[in-house]
């Protein structure tokens, strides 16, 4: 059969077969070599004394203490308020929600912010929280803006969650006397929680490797400060913000790998824990 | 009692349903009113057609024609290196690899969707601009070049995972008429599933376009931030670059000339966001 086909036909899928294989192979090679070069030149430069102390300019020494803090404290925040809010509005979309227009003007909405640049949140959230709402620069501003950031994903991630759960649920449900809220509490969130924690990791990736929206409302400070509530009122850096001051304000592009690779660690874990959740909710189907 | 939970628990969630739109409003709503003042200042074509942005002078110009240029050849040209290579990493993924090979190359595409746009900036910095600068002899690697590659792999994720969507989408009936006909295998991806796909592989490439439009991080590391017209070994600065580098000190015409800056990129964006819509709308559609 083959046989048949001309040489010049040949020739032609022979070279655009290459291309196909010649692009996926660019592709998996950046990836490879941009993990591998980021490991390679940041992984000997995280030491002990980077990871537990604070910078000092005093006594010359780098330490990104304080940006490993304020990472977590704006995960923390951005999570504790978005979580409810986004769960809250899938359920009414998927659940409560009866007017068609209505639910297709949310779903563009939370489209349209998806489709905002993290600058556009930065200076919006800047003038919102840190000005208007006299906030400052703030670990809260910071997580505030952060939250409508990571909105939509959760929003996205639970609704999908929530239209796993059979319809034959919902009917034994209210067929059994429950009330609406009642069958939402003891059955739709329980049979959705994987895919809930899924939408909340994948915001965690977001928030970790979020800066232009940091920059300008929680800022660049690297003071150490251990108390959560006085955090949330003082400007802070996250890794990924201190990685650009070091490189770019100081020159210091070891400690930036270092960052790096601590990020590349966190990003590889992430993923990970992702697959392994959708693991779980394709075997429980 | 029950009663009264129900209608709270409703209400309560209508709120939470509510806060995208409102979210939505206020950002335009901001954006709008203090993007304003300053273009009305110094006048809207001055500011759109003005060669040249020189805020801090004595007696201050602010042109951006320069950033509004660099942001779209810079996204053009992240396109046209990024397209290719995405469209064709996705038709390996949904036509050519087998189930365990897709799945691996599958995995470096989310994890190069998953790197932060400052680890980009710190490789384009230390890798990119050097090997610029000593490839084409410059003084400087930093500039459009540099932007335009940094760019072209950070939104290859987007479309390489849409596109593979709208490929894996393609009905196998219409395939399986083009292998009847005697078209090779190669010859049916490129005549008859990519031409099928085509308005899904649009709304990838709108996607990394937006991807591309907005970044402001990894930009600001490698293009060199000088208010420059566009040119490949210039150091040139990007609408977003443009806000972020100034905003940090500027007062006064200077600071609200940089909220203008944010409306004409949200317009920008908006735009493209609607593209998108109309283009995934049509597909629903069919």
């Amino acid at each position: 059969m083959n046989n048949r086909i001309s040489a010049k036909r040949r020739a032609h899928s022979a070279i655009l077969k290459g291309l196909i294989f010649l692009c996926s192979g660019i592709t998996v090679v950046l990836l490879i070599s941009l993990i591998s070069y980021i490991f390679y030149r940041g992984l000997g430069n995280i030491t002990w004394e980077l990871l537990t102390t604070s910078r000092s300019a005093l006594k010359n020494t780098i330490g990104i203490l304080p940006n490993i803090i304020f990472t977590f404290y704006i995960i923390l925040t951005t999570l504790v308020i978005v979580l409810p809010v986004g769960i809250g509005a899938a359920i009414y979309l998927n659940e409560y929600a009866e007017n068609k227009r209505l639910v297709s003007v949310i779903e563009f909405a939370a489209e349209t912010l998806t489709g905002i640049p993290s600058i556009i949140y930065g200076l919006v959230g800047y003038l919102f929280f840190c000005q208007r709402l006299k906030m400052g620069s703030s670990i809260l501003a910071g997580s505030l803006t952060l939250v409508i950031m990571v909105l939509p994903t959760i929003v996205r991630t639970t609704q999908e969650a929530l239209k796993t759960v059979p319809y034959s649920y919902r009917e034994g449900a209210v067929g059994l006397g429950a009330t609406k809220w009642y069958m939402i509490r003891t059955i739709i969130l329980p049979s959705s929680l994987d895919g809930i924690v899924s939408g909340a990791i994948l915001a965690i990736g977001r928030i970790v490797g979020e800066s232009a929206a940091l920059i300008f409302t929680a800022g660049t400070a690297y003071t150490l400060v251990t108390n959560y509530f006085d955090a949330l009122g003082t400007s802070g850096g996250t890794l990924s913000v201190a990685l650009y001051v070091y490189v770019s304000e100081h020159g210091e592009f070891n400690t930036g790998f270092a960052i790096a690779a601590i990020l590349m660690m966190i990003v590889l874990f992430i993923n990970y824990s992702t697959k392994l959740i959708n693991k779980r909710l394709k075997k429980d189907r | 009692m029950k009663n009264a939970v129900e209608k709270f628990m409703n209400g309560l969630f209508f709120i939470c349903g509510i806060v995208t739109i409102i979210a939505v409003l206020t950002i335009s709503i901001y954006m709008i009113i203090s993007g304003l003042p300053a273009i009305k200042e110094i006048g809207v074509w001055e500011f759109i057609t003005g060669q040249v942005w020189k805020s801090t002078a004595a007696d201050p110009q602010f042109g951006i024609l320069p950033f509004i240029l660099t942001s779209v050849y810079g996204t053009l040209g992240a396109v046209l290196i990024g397209v290719p290579v995405g469209l064709m990493t996705a038709v390996f993924l949904s036509k050519l690899s087998g189930p365990k090979l897709s799945a691996a190359v599958n995995t470096a595409v989310e994890l190069l969707a998953g790197i932060p746009s400052v680890v980009y900036g710190l490789i384009g910095m230390i890798i990119l601009v050097p090997t610029i600068m000593k490839t084409f002899g410059l003084k400087n690697g930093t500039g459009l070049l540099a932007a335009i590659i940094v760019l072209s792999i950070m939104i290859l994720p987007s479309i390489i995972s849409v596109s593979r969507m709208a490929l894996n989408s393609v009905p196998p009936e219409y395939e399986e008429a083009s292998y009847a006909l005697g078209a090779t295998k190669i010859e049916t991806i490129f005549k008859v599933s990519i031409p099928a796909a085509k308005s899904g592989i649009a709304a990838g490439i709108v996607l990394g376009i937006g991807r591309a439009i907005g970044e402001a991080m990894a930009v600001m590391m490698v293009a060199g931030n000088v208010a420059n017209m566009p040119s490949l070994f210039k150091s040139v600065t990007f609408l977003t670059t443009a806000i972020s580098k100034e905003m940090s000190y500027a007062a006064g015409l200077q600071r609200q000339a940089l909220y203008s800056i944010a409306l004409i990129l949200f317009f920008f964006i908006m735009l493209i966001n609607i593209i998108l819509n109309v283009i995934l709308k049509r597909r629903a559609g069919r």
